[in-house]
């Protein structure tokens, strides 16, 4: 009997031969850049979980937890991978009280499906992430990606009040709770968020949920310039309405988001088809504050000369927000070959973009750009080819932004390239000052470093 | 305590920043909890590297290092449970940097919570946490204890708050942790390190996010004539999903001293008030207001009445925040509990902390949280009294048990400290502490930083000792 067939025998005594799958389609189906696992299991609870992971560390066998697989691919591909956790047989939600406004959800469950379930009492998760329609409330909460509506609602970190979780070691553990204040110990699920799986398996997570708000609306303007547009993006932060998102687009980002919208049978506004920038903003409210937004959005999309400024109805604003939502997604498969960032800078200035675009655009590659009031930009660069030239120019855009930002003490992360890119660049870019730190959090989570090693900034 | 470790930190900050004879660290002994620990010595830092180089010389000398802020805190947790030095933050005082475009600030841990509001309101900002301490407490507490307040009901706590930090971990080395803007890569250190009751490292400086002021503000009063109405009203607006900035309850005992104290306007013959706040544009907070007010009538509230101006919602507010104050003119000692519950359980909570008071012989009053379920039954007693101190201690543990079997949590704001270790074990499994104690000693492996709080002592499994002065490190059993 081979090793890998004898792997799988012991596996199939931990948890039942129908939830170990080898065949070589299965393996191939959770290959993360073309590196397979020896074998794929379904565990059905958290029990089994901490079985399994109990046995790798004896085994010393790298586990890489997956829900949907739609982000697997972020991060560096991982250095060993012995075993894909598929978690999607746990999908329950162990406890919902609509009266307290809290959810325990396992981490397998659909996404979508947790939002029906919270729809019927009116309720919902502001964790408007991409690929929703598959991925599981675990891998967005592991992936870290951001949520279009973090504007308003914030990062999952201020609203994950707790969770269950297997660490290297395997034993089940547990932070936080079920209710919505609460100081009790170290809180560690803040921890996981965005941790791609590297700290602990995610079994279970509590959220605090919110009521569906009443409306929502959106409107687009048009400008000439990026700093037309930046500047009326900044005064729309100031002026102290309450927006659910904004962003900042420029021509190519436009014509891809139509594009998606087209393809999606959803309305492309018509703003959308001009040149030069949009900035677009979603909102909601009762009657009363929805017609304030949007008149005084008027007046300063006219105060500010936009070329061109639309209110969008509240069915047309919600494909547009589920199409930026997804835009990750769509950025990805925009062009035969993408390289896809994630940037953070102290300011964006219009000089800061322009000269991040301009970086970008390595003769022939074309870069779509969006700016989120977070203060983090989305910068793709499109390439149509993928032959030896266009690849360097691929390469030197991409490094030449990673310099720039961090001469700029930002962050940029690359969240999609091919494979070959990855190679040869560091996906986190330059280690930070804290990078010791999160080295020993690591240990303490994960001693035996089975979790997706090496997948993680720093190479963690 | 080594007399050559005083000396060497007098030459190091200078004697008139070291405090070491007994009726000086008597002070030191004590702060808001009902727990006691003295230090061997004080020490008033100024800088960052003083700090760590104190710190670097009571690991030479084996000694533990706790740190302080206001002494504000309700958990014990700024007591030097096993002696040594404590680092008092009160002379690193200064806001370093107004950043208001990009609405950061960043200040000294022994900067006052309140003064930072104070600095940036002429810009219409502030800072959101508020606890009721907030005129005297610092935010270096705020960090290590997570500090909420009446407004985390829809602000969040100190946590949402803090975008970056800087570290002097327990040999002295001083690092940076978060980003100012935006997310920095990486795990989020700053999530784990706020809250962490300077077990993990001593905070020398902190950059908060700032919030702009709503627009508009409308502050009701909810008058009514029985608890189980009052409570009843905040379930029901929970369940139909409207979060008021603020959402505060007073017993009737508890309001009828705060009212002779400090008339605010709280009707003495009601069995309960509301304090409620809303926010926002000024449509939003109108019908936020008059749905809230109709709820409070469906629940039989005998009046709400609606601030007219400034003064009268600063008067009501006045009332709330100093009603502890009020309290203690009651009782020689009060007990302020903190324990969390879901909130569609608060009806069954009041009647079970009524029962529980009864029981031990105690009228335990209620001001708290109500709109996040965030508990402040107050036990008065004497601590002279030693039978009546165990009956409060009785008591307060009774409640918090209660809390916890109702799916709540043994603290909302106050931290574990040194209160609540022992109860540790109801929440958590030892597996739990296994990992909570891993943590620790990445950090803290001497646990010379903070020693004795969060993790009970009792525990085998996750067993932390309280080190004391001049103990050897790896004192764990």
């Amino acid at each position: 009997m081979s090793s890998v067939a004898n792997l799988a025998t012991r596996l199939e005594k931990l948890i039942g031969n129908d939830r170990v799958r080898a065949s070589e389609a299965a393996l191939r189906d959770f290959a993360i850049a073309g590196r397979a696992p020896m074998a794929v299991l379904q565990p059905c609870s958290a029990e089994e979980v901490a079985e399994i992971v109990s046995f790798a560390a004896a085994e010393k066998l790298a586990v890489v937890a997956c829900g949907s697989r739609s982000k697997l691919e972020l991060g560096m591909p991982p250095q060993r991978f012995d075993l894909a956790l598929d978690l999607t047989g746990l999908r329950q939600i162990a406890h919902y009280d609509p009266g307290d406004l809290t959810v325990s959800v396992d981490a397998g469950m659909p996404l979508n499906e947790l939002a029906k379930a919270l729809a019927a009492k009116n309720q919902f998760l502001p964790l408007a992430v991409p690929c929703c329609a598959t991925s599981t409330v675990g891998g967005a909460i592991a992936s870290g990606l951001d949520s279009t509506l973090r504007q308003q609602y914030g990062t999952p970190r201020d609203f994950l009040i707790g969770s269950e979780f297997v660490d290297g070691t395997g034993k089940q553990c547990k932070s936080g709770g079920r209710v919505v204040k609460n100081v009790t110990g170290y809180d560690l699920h803040k921890l996981l968020i965005g941790s791609l799986g590297t700290l602990a398996v995610i079994a279970r997570l509590n959220f605090r949920t919110f009521p569906l708000p009443d409306l929502r609306g959106a409107h687009l303007a048009g400008f000439p310039t990026l700093e037309a547009a930046l500047n009326f993006h900044a005064s729309l932060l100031k002026s102290g309405l309450p927006f659910s998102n904004t962003e900042v687009f420029n021509s190519d980002f436009c014509a891809l988001l139509a594009g998606f919208l087209n393809k999606e049978g959803a309305g492309v506004p018509e703003s959308l088809a001009g040149c030069g920038w949009q900035v677009f903003v979603t909102f909601e409210g009762n009657a009363a504050v929805m017609e304030r937004i949007e008149r005084e959005l008027r007046e300063c999309s006219a105060h500010a000369q936009a070329t061109q400024c639309q209110t969008i109805n509240m069915q047309n604003s919600l494909q547009l927000s589920e199409a930026l939502r997804e835009a990750f997604d769509w950025l990805r498969r925009a062009a035969p070959s993408v390289a896809l960032l994630r940037i953070v800078l102290p300011r964006f200035t219009p000089g800061d973009a322009a000269e991040l675009l301009h970086a970008s655009q390595q003769s022939p590659l074309r870069s779509a750009f969006a700016l989120r009031a977070c203060g983090v930009a989305y910068l793709a660069a499109l390439a149509d080819g993928e032959d030896a030239q266009t690849n360097a120019a691929l390469e030197r855009g991409v490094s030449g932004l990673f310099s720039r930002v961090e001469a700029k003490q930002g962050s940029a992360t690359l969240l999609h390239a091919p494979v070959w890119l990855k190679d040869r660049i560091n996906v986190w870019g330059a280690k930070r000052g804290d990078f010791p730190l999160m080295q020993r959090v690591k240990r303490a989570f994960d001693p035996h470093n089975i979790f997706a090693p090496g997948r993680f900034v720093g190479g963690i | 305590m080594d007399s050559a470790l005083i000396r060497e930190l007098k030459t190091l900050v200078g004697p008139a920043n070291v405090l070491s004879q007994k009726e000086d660290l008597l002070l030191y002994e004590f702060d808001g909890s009902v727990e006691k620990g003295r230090p061997e010595v004080v020490v008033f830092p100024h800088t960052t590297e003083d700090v760590s180089r104190i710190v670097k010389l009571a690991a030479k000398y084996q000694v533990p290092v706790v740190g302080r802020g206001a002494g504000t805190g309700l958990s014990g947790g700024a007591l030097a449970r096993g002696g040594g030095v404590m680092i008092v933050f009160a002379r690193m005082n200064r806001i370093l940097e107004l950043d208001l475009e990009n609405l950061r600030a960043v200040v000294q841990p022994g900067v006052v919570n309140l003064d930072i509001t104070r600095a940036v309101e002429h810009a219409g900002l502030y800072f959101a946490p508020d606890p009721s301490s907030q005129k005297s407490c610092t935010v270096g507490g705020n960090v290590a204890e997570n500090s909420g307040g009446p407004h985390t009901l829809a602000y969040g706590l100190t946590t949402n708050h803090v975008a970056a930090l800087e570290l002097v971990l327990p040999d002295g080395e001083i690092v940076r942790i978060g980003s100012r803007h935006g997310d920095a890569s990486g795990y989020d250190l700053c999530g784990l390190f706020v809250g962490s009751e300077g077990t993990l490292a001593l905070v020398t400086e902190i950059t908060v996010k700032l919030s702009r002021k709503a627009e508009a503000v409308k502050t009701l009063l909810a008058i009514f004539d029985a608890v189980g109405d009052a409570s009843r009203t905040v379930v029901e607006m929970t369940a139909r999903g409207i979060t008021p900035a603020a959402c505060e309850m007073l017993d009737g005992w508890t309001l009828r001293a705060v009212e002779d104290y400090i008339h605010a306007g709280f009707p003495r013959d009601s069995a309960a008030v509301l304090l409620i706040e809303v926010e926002g544009l000024r449509e939003a907070a109108v019908s936020q207001a008059a749905a809230i007010a109709e709820i409070c009538n469906s629940n039989h509230a005998r009046e709400v009445r609606t601030a007219r101006d400034e003064r009268e919602r600063d008067l009501l507010w006045k009332g709330r925040r100093n009603a502890f104050g009020a309290l203690g003119r009651l009782a020689p000692s009060n007990y302020v509990l903190d324990g969390v519950i879901p909130r569609s359980k608060l009806p069954e909570a009041l009647e079970q902390i009524h029962a529980i008071g009864e029981k031990h012989g105690f009228q335990i009053g209620n001001i708290f949280h109500a709109g996040d379920g965030n508990l402040h039954p107050i036990v008065l007693y004497d601590p002279r009294d030693t039978e009546q101190f165990k009956r409060a201690i009785a008591a307060a543990e009774e409640i918090i048990r209660m809390c916890i079997s109702l799916g709540g949590s043994l603290t909302g704001e106050h931290g574990v400290g040194m209160e609540k270790n022992e109860l540790m074990p109801l929440l958590f499994s030892d597996a739990d502490f296994d990992l909570m104690r891993r943590i620790h000693d990445a950090f803290n492996p001497d646990s010379s930083l903070n020693p004795g709080k969060i993790f009970p002592l009792s525990k085998g499994c996750g067993e932390i000792r309280v080190r004391k002065s001049g103990e050897a490190a790896g004192t764990r059993s």
